[in-house]
C-alpha cells in the first residue's frame, strides 16, 4: 500500500523501508518512523476507541503524553497492551492491534455507550448499579470490566528479562532538548560526571520537530552535533529511550531505559528494559512542555491534534495528517504551524485565531476573534463549524484540525516531593513552585522559558549554578544563535456549546462532567480529580488537567491561581510492572536457602516444603507408599522404636561471647543463664518487653564466657535483631559480642532409643558419651569421623533419647551420609518436618503456632520460668493484671474422639453452650495424626485449661463448616515423666 | 533515602530497618516502685511527630549497627546520625 500522506523531507531513512501490520492490514513505513507517524503517513486516522463511551479516536500528540493511540503490540507471550503508538519505534514486521473494541475498530458494538452518555457521566459508578446489592459482584462489575477498559495481557509468562541497575553522577540532566543539551555540554566540557537521559530515541527534543536554525545549522543538525560531542566525552553518558519516572529522597532518581522495545526480539543476553537507580549529586529537569488543546463540542474526532504534534509529524516524519488542514489557536504557535504545514505543501483551510487582535497571515484565510464550535464527520473529522467574531457561523471542510491552546511546562517531577506548581499569568501556565526537590534545578520550557534562544541560555546557566554548588569552577561558553520569539497568548480554555466537549480523552471526561462535579460540590481540585477521574489517565493529566481546572475556575468565579492544581507522583509515564520486578520473578523472587543435607535428601526422593526462606525435606516417601501419611507415620514410629535422623540446621544459632555473656542472657531470657554450668544446655524463654513470648530455644554454655543460643527457624532474624538492640541500645556497657552462626553449622537431630548406639559409631572413641558421662542436657565440643570438630548437645524435641550433633556446614553432606551408614544396623530412618511436627505435638513442645504473639509464659504453664530474682525483658509488663488473671488461657492437649479430627484454627466451646463469641473459650493451635496414640490430637489454649483435663469440648470450625469433639488432656501425650529423654 | 552511617559513610536506606522513636533507649528501672507505670509508658507511648524526630535504625543488611537518626519526617532531611551505643554511653546511663 502506498503511503498516501507521506511528504518529502523529514528525518526518516527512505533507504530503509519497513513493513508492519495494524489490525491485520499491511502497511509500509521507514526507519525513523514511530508507529503513529507511519499510521498517519498511511492515511490511518482511526486508531482506538475511548475508555468509557467507545468513541472513535485518533492520534493527538507526538510524544509520551498520548492519551488516545494506545495499541497492543507484538504477539504471543510478548503481546503488550496499552502501548503508546507515539512512543513505539517502527521495526520491520511490527504487529499492532487496536484495543477496547468489539468486533472491530470500525464497528464497535459498545459504541452504544455513547448513546447512553447521559447516564454515564461523572460519578455514575457511585450512583448506579446500587441495587440489588448481590448483583454487584456477579453482574455489574463483570459487565463494567468488559465494557470499559484497555488492552489485555497475553496471560502467558513474559519471556523477556527485565533488569535493575545503579548509576552515580555529578549531574543528571533530564531531557535532551535545547536546554538539556546545553546543560549537558556545559557540565560535560567542564569535566563533571554527567548522565543525560531522554525518552526519545534521538537527541534534540523539539529541535527535531521544528524548522529553525541554531548556531547556523538546522535545529536537528545542531542537536545531532551536540549529542555526538557528548558521546565523545568519557565523563558523559547519553541514555536515549530513557525516561526519568520518579525523584526520591536525597538525590535518587528512577530512570526507565527501554533497551529493546524497538527491536522485534531483544538481542541475546540483553534485557527488554532496565530500571536504573541513579544517585545524582545534582540534577537539571529540562523536560520541556506539552501543548494543550481547546475544548469544543465533539473535539475528540480523529484528525483533531495538537498543532505542535502536527508540525512534528510534518517536519520530522514527513507525514501529513491530511491534505487539507484547518488551524485553531489562541496564540502565535498556530501561525507557526500554518507556516510549517504550508511550506511542506499542505493546504491550509483556514487559521481560526480566537484573539480579535490576531496577527495577519499571508499563508491562509484568517478568522480573527473566531472559534471552532463543533466538528462533524464519520470516524474522523470532515468539517468544522466556526462561530465568527460577528456571531455568524461558517462551515469549513478539512481533513484534520490543528489545535493550539498554549503550552504547559512538564513540571511533574518537581511535584514528587509534594512541590506545588504556581500559576504564571503571562504564559497562562503552571510553572514549578514551592517544594522542588533539593538538588534539582529546572531549565528551559519545563519552567516556562519557551524560546529556543532563552532555553539554551537557561540550560547553560542552570548547569553553571549547579556546578558552582558542587564547587566546580567553569568558564562561561558562548551560546549558539537561535530563534527568540516571545510568547503571546490570550487564554481560551473551552468554547461554550450544547454537546459534549472533551477535556480528558483517555478517561472520557467532558466539560459537562466538571459542571456536574461543581453542581454536586466536588469543587476542590483534589475532589474534582477523584469524582470525575480528570487527569487520572496514563498521561497524569498532561493533556487535560489545566483545561479542567480552568473550567472549574470559571464555574466557581475564582482565578486559576486560586483554584490551584493537583500534583503528580511517580511514575511520570506508564511503566510496566515487570520493570519494577526486574529479575525478582519466579524462583528468583526471593532467595531459597538449602540446608546442608539438601542434595542428599533430594537423592532419597524427599518431598520438600518451603519453611520461611528454607527449602526443607517434608517427608521421605518409600516405594509403595501412596499417601503422605503413610510415610510420616512410618517415620514417627521408626524413630520412636529405633532411631531417626533429621536435618535441623535451619534453627537459628547465635554465638554469644564475652565476660558479661551470662548477665546479658539473664536480661534477654526470662529464666537464669548465668548460673548454667559449663557443658550444660538449658531451655530458655524469651519475652518481648510487653510480656508476650517472643521465642524459645535451648542455649548451651560451651565455656566460661561462651554461649550458643538456638532460636526457632522462623524467628532467627528477629531474635538476632532484638539481641543486637539489647546489646547496643540498652547495655553498651556490657562486654558481650554476638555473631549469627546459623549458616556456619550443619546440625542433625538423632533421636530414638538407639540414638546413642548410632552416635557412638561416628563420635571419635576418646569422647565418652555414655548416659553417665554425657547426661540429658549435656553439651560439649567433640570430634567425629576421625578428627572433624563437632558439637554435641543432648537435647530432645521428639521426646526420645536424642542428641543434636553439629559439624561445620561444609561437612554437613558427609555427616548425614556417615550417620545413615552408622545407623544402618538399627534401620535408621530419615524424617522430615512433618514427622518432626507430629513428634513435637505428641511431646507437647510449643512452636510458632503456639507462640503467636498473644501468648504469655503463664498461658504456656511456664509462669515460674519468669524469674523474679532479676530484671529481664518483659518481666515487668508480664505482671500486668489482665495477664495474670486466674481464668486465663492455658495450654492443653486435645484428643479427638469418635474418629473425629482435630483441626488447627478451630475454636473451643464447652458442651451445650451456644456457638457465639461470648462462649468462645479458646482455640486449637496445632493438630496432627498421632500414630503412637492412634488418634487425631492437637494442642490448644482454653480458659482454665490446667483444671479441665478429662473434660469434653467441641471444636468448631465455621470457616470450613466443620465441627468435632475432643477430650482435654495433658499436652504431653507421650512420656510425661520424661524417662525416655534421660535413658 | 541515604543515611550517612558514622562508620561506613553514605548507605542506601534499603539496607536498614526502622524501629521508630529513639525513646526506646531509655528503658526504665525495673526495680523502682513505679516500674509498672514507667514500663507501660516506655512500651506504648511513642512520639510520632511531623517534623524533627529521633529514630532508631538498624543496619540489618550491613554491619548490624543500631543508629540514632535525627530526621525531619515531613521532608526526610536527615540532620544527624549517631551510633546508638555512643548515644547511650554519652548519656551516662548504665
Amino acid at each position: 500500500m502506498t503511503q498516501v500522506n507521506r511528504l518529502d523531507g523529514g528525518l526518516i531513512d527512505r533507504e530503509a523501508p519497513l513493513d508492519f501490520t495494524f489490525d491485520g492490514r499491511r502497511y509500509g513505513g521507514f526507519a525513523g518512523d514511530t508507529l503513529a507517524s507511519a499510521l498517519l503517513a498511511n492515511g490511518v486516522r482511526l486508531v482506538g476507541r475511548s475508555f468509557k463511551y467507545h468513541r472513535p479516536r485518533g492520534i493527538i500528540s507526538a510524544g509520551s503524553e498520548e492519551p488516545n493511540a494506545l495499541v497492543e503490540l507484538r504477539e504471543g507471550a510478548r503481546r503488550e497492551p496499552n502501548s503508546r503508538a507515539t512512543m513505539t519505534e517502527l521495526h520491520d514486521g511490527l504487529v499492532a492491534r487496536s484495543q477496547n473494541r468489539f468486533p472491530s475498530l470500525g464497528f464497535d458494538l459498545m459504541g452504544i455507550n455513547d448513546r447512553f452518555s447521559a447516564f454515564l457521566g461523572a460519578g455514575f459508578y457511585y450512583k448506579t448499579f446500587m441495587w440489588p446489592k448481590a448483583f454487584w459482584e456477579r453482574v455489574y462489575e463483570p459487565l463494567i470490566r468488559q465494557a470499559a477498559g484497555l488492552g489485555a495481557l497475553s496471560g502467558d509468562p513474559d519471556p523477556d528479562v527485565y533488569d535493575r541497575g545503579f548509576r552515580h553522577c555529578d549531574l543528571l540532566v533530564i531531557g535532551a532538548g535545547p536546554a538539556g543539551l546545553m546543560a549537558a555540554l556545559t557540565a560535560g566540557r567542564a569535566g563533571a560526571e554527567v548522565i543525560l537521559v531522554d525518552e526519545d530515541f534521538c537527541a534534540g527534543g523539539r529541535l527535531t520537530m521544528e524548522r529553525e536554525s541554531v548556531g547556523g545549522l538546522s535545529g536537528n543538525e545542531w542537536a545531532a552535533q551536540a549529542a555526538a560531542e557528548l558521546a565523545g566525552l568519557p565523563n558523559v553518558r547519553v541514555m536515549p529511550r530513557s525516561t526519568a519516572i520518579g525523584i526520591f529522597d536525597h538525590g535518587i532518581y528512577s530512570v526507565l531505559e527501554r533497551v529493546s522495545d524497538h527491536l522485534p526480539v531483544p538481542r541475546a543476553g540483553t534485557p527488554r528494559q532496565i530500571l536504573w537507580r541513579v544517585y545524582a549529586k545534582r540534577a537539571i529537569l529540562a523536560a520541556g512542555a506539552t501543548e494543550r488543546l481547546i475544548a469544543f463540542d465533539n473535539n475528540d474526532r480523529p484528525g483533531i491534534m495538537q498543532a505542535g504534534a502536527m508540525r512534528a509529524y510534518v517536519n520530522r516524519w514527513a507525514a501529513a495528517p491530511a491534505e487539507r488542514i484547518a488551524i485553531f489557536t489562541n496564540n502565535d504557535d498556530g501561525h507557526r504551524t500554518a507556516a510549517d504545514l504550508a511550506a511542506a505543501g499542505v493546504e491550509i483551510a483556514a487559521i481560526i485565531d480566537s484573539r480579535p487582535d490576531a496577527p495577519a497571515s499571508n499563508i491562509a484565510e484568517l478568522f480573527a476573534g473566531a472559534v471552532v464550535s463543533n466538528s462533524s464527520g464519520r470516524r474522523g473529522i470532515g468539517h468544522v463549524t466556526l462561530r465568527l467574531a460577528d456571531g455568524g457561523r461558517k462551515h469549513l471542510s478539512c481533513g484534520a484540525l490543528a489545535v493550539s491552546g498554549g503550552w504547559n511546562p512538564n513540571v511533574h517531577l518537581t511535584c514528587h516531593h509534594r512541590g506545588r506548581p504556581q500559576w504564571q499569568e503571562d504564559i497562562a501556565a503552571f510553572i514549578p513552585g514551592e517544594g522542588v526537590p533539593p538538588g534539582l534545578a529546572v531549565a528551559g520550557a519545563a519552567r516556562g522559558i519557551f524560546s529556543t534562544a532563552s532555553a539554551l541560555a537557561d540550560g547553560r546557566d542552570q548547569a553553571l549554578a549547579q556546578l558552582a554548588e558542587l564547587g566546580m569552577k567553569v568558564k562561561t561558553a558562548p551560546l549558539p544563535e537561535a530563534d527568540d520569539a516571545p510568547v503571546t497568548i490570550t487564554p481560551l480554555w473551552h468554547v461554550g456549546g450544547t454537546k459534549r466537549a472533551w477535556l480528558d480523552q483517555q478517561n472520557d471526561v467532558t466539560v459537562k462532567d466538571v459542571g456536574l462535579a461543581h453542581q454536586e460540590n466536588f469543587r476542590a481540585v483534589e475532589h474534582l480529580k477523584r469524582y470525575t477521574t480528570l487527569g487520572m489517565a496514563g498521561d497524569q493529566g498532561r493533556t487535560s488537567n489545566v483545561l479542567g481546572l480552568a473550567v472549574m475556575a470559571e464555574l466557581t468565579g475564582k482565578t486559576i491561581a486560586e483554584t490551584g492544581t493537583t500534583i503528580y507522583r511517580p511514575p511520570y509515564t506508564p511503566t510496566p510492572i515487570a520493570a519494577f520486578a526486574g529479575r525478582s520473578v519466579g524462583r528468583d523472587f526471593r532467595p531459597t536457602r538449602l540446608p546442608p543435607s539438601h542434595h542428599w535428601a533430594a537423592e532419597q526422593g524427599a518431598v520438600f516444603v518451603e519453611a520461611g526462606s528454607w527449602l526443607r525435606a517434608q517427608w521421605f516417601p518409600r516405594e509403595g507408599e501412596t499417601h503422605w501419611r503413610e510415610s510420616v507415620d512410618r517415620e514417627v514410629l521408626a524413630t520412636r522404636r529405633s532411631v531417626g535422623v533429621c536435618d535441623v540446621s535451619t534453627l537459628g544459632k547465635i554465638d554469644i561471647q564475652g565476660s558479661d555473656a551470662g548477665a546479658f542472657l539473664d536480661l534477654v531470657y526470662s529464666n537464669m543463664f548465668s548460673t548454667l554450668p559449663v557443658g550444660k544446655t538449658r531451655y530458655g524463654l524469651m519475652l518481648r518487653e510487653d510480656g508476650m513470648v517472643m521465642d524459645d530455644g535451648t542455649t548451651a554454655r560451651l565455656g566460661e564466657t561462651h554461649y550458643l543460643m538456638t532460636t526457632t527457624t522462623a524467628n532467627a532474624v528477629g531474635v538476632y535483631r532484638h539481641l543486637e538492640f539489647v546489646r547496643q541500645c540498652l547495655r553498651p556497657d556490657m562486654d558481650v559480642q554476638l555473631i549469627s552462626a546459623t549458616d556456619s553449622w550443619a546440625q542433625f537431630a538423632v533421636a530414638g532409643p538407639n540414638a546413642r548406639r548410632v552416635l557412638q559409631v561416628v563420635v571419635d572413641p576418646q569422647h565418652d558419651i555414655s548416659n553417665e558421662a554425657f547426661p540429658f542436657m549435656a553439651c560439649g565440643t567433640i570430634s567425629v569421623c576421625g578428627g572433624v570438630m563437632a558439637r554435641l548437645f543432648r537435647i530432645s524435641f521428639s521426646g526420645e533419647l536424642a542428641y543434636e550433633i553439629a559439624v561445620p556446614s561444609r561437612y554437613g553432606d558427609a555427616m548425614i551420609r556417615a550417620l545413615m551408614a552408622a545407623g544402618d544396623a538399627y534401620d535408621i530412618t530419615p524424617y522430615g518436618t512433618e514427622a518432626l511436627g507430629v513428634m513435637r505435638v505428641e511431646k507437647g513442645h510449643v512452636t510458632g503456632n503456639e507462640l503467636n504473639g498473644t501468648i504469655t509464659a503463664r498461658n504456656l504453664g511456664m509462669a515460674k520460668m519468669v524469674s523474679t530474682k532479676k530484671d529481664s525483658i518483659g518481666a515487668v509488663l508480664a505482671g500486668r493484671e489482665a495477664l495474670v488473671a486466674e481464668d486465663g488461657l492455658c495450654l492443653v492437649g486435645l484428643q479427638a474422639i469418635d474418629g473425629d479430627n482435630v483441626t488447627a484454627g478451630a475454636h473451643l466451646f464447652a458442651e451445650g453452650t451456644p456457638v457465639d463469641p461470648a462462649h468462645d473459650e479458646g482455640y486449637v493451635t496445632s493438630a496432627a495424626w498421632s500414630p503412637h496414640i492412634g488418634a487425631s490430637i492437637g494442642l490448644g489454649f482454653i480458659a482454665r485449661g490446667a483444671d479441665r483435663h478429662g473434660e469434653m469440648v467441641r471444636l468448631m470450625n465455621p470457616l470450613e463448616g466443620r465441627s468435632a469433639r475432643a477430650r482435654i488432656c495433658s499436652p504431653h501425650f507421650i512420656d510425661p515423666e520424661g524417662e525416655r529423654l534421660r535413658g | 533515602m541515604i543515611i550517612e552511617h558514622p562508620l561506613l559513610g553514605p548507605r542506601d536506606s534499603q539496607e536498614f530497618t526502622c524501629l521508630g522513636d529513639a525513646s526506646l533507649l531509655q528503658r526504665p528501672d525495673a526495680s523502682a516502685d513505679d516500674a509498672a507505670e514507667t514500663f507501660f509508658d516506655y512500651q506504648y507511648l511513642r512520639d510520632n511527630p511531623a517534623g524533627t524526630h529521633r529514630e532508631l535504625w538498624y543496619h540489618e543488611m550491613g554491619d548490624r549497627s543500631w543508629l540514632v537518626v535525627t530526621r525531619d519526617t515531613a521532608t526526610h532531611e536527615i540532620l544527624a546520625v549517631e551510633l546508638a551505643s555512643d548515644v547511650v554511653t554519652a548519656g551516662g546511663r548504665s
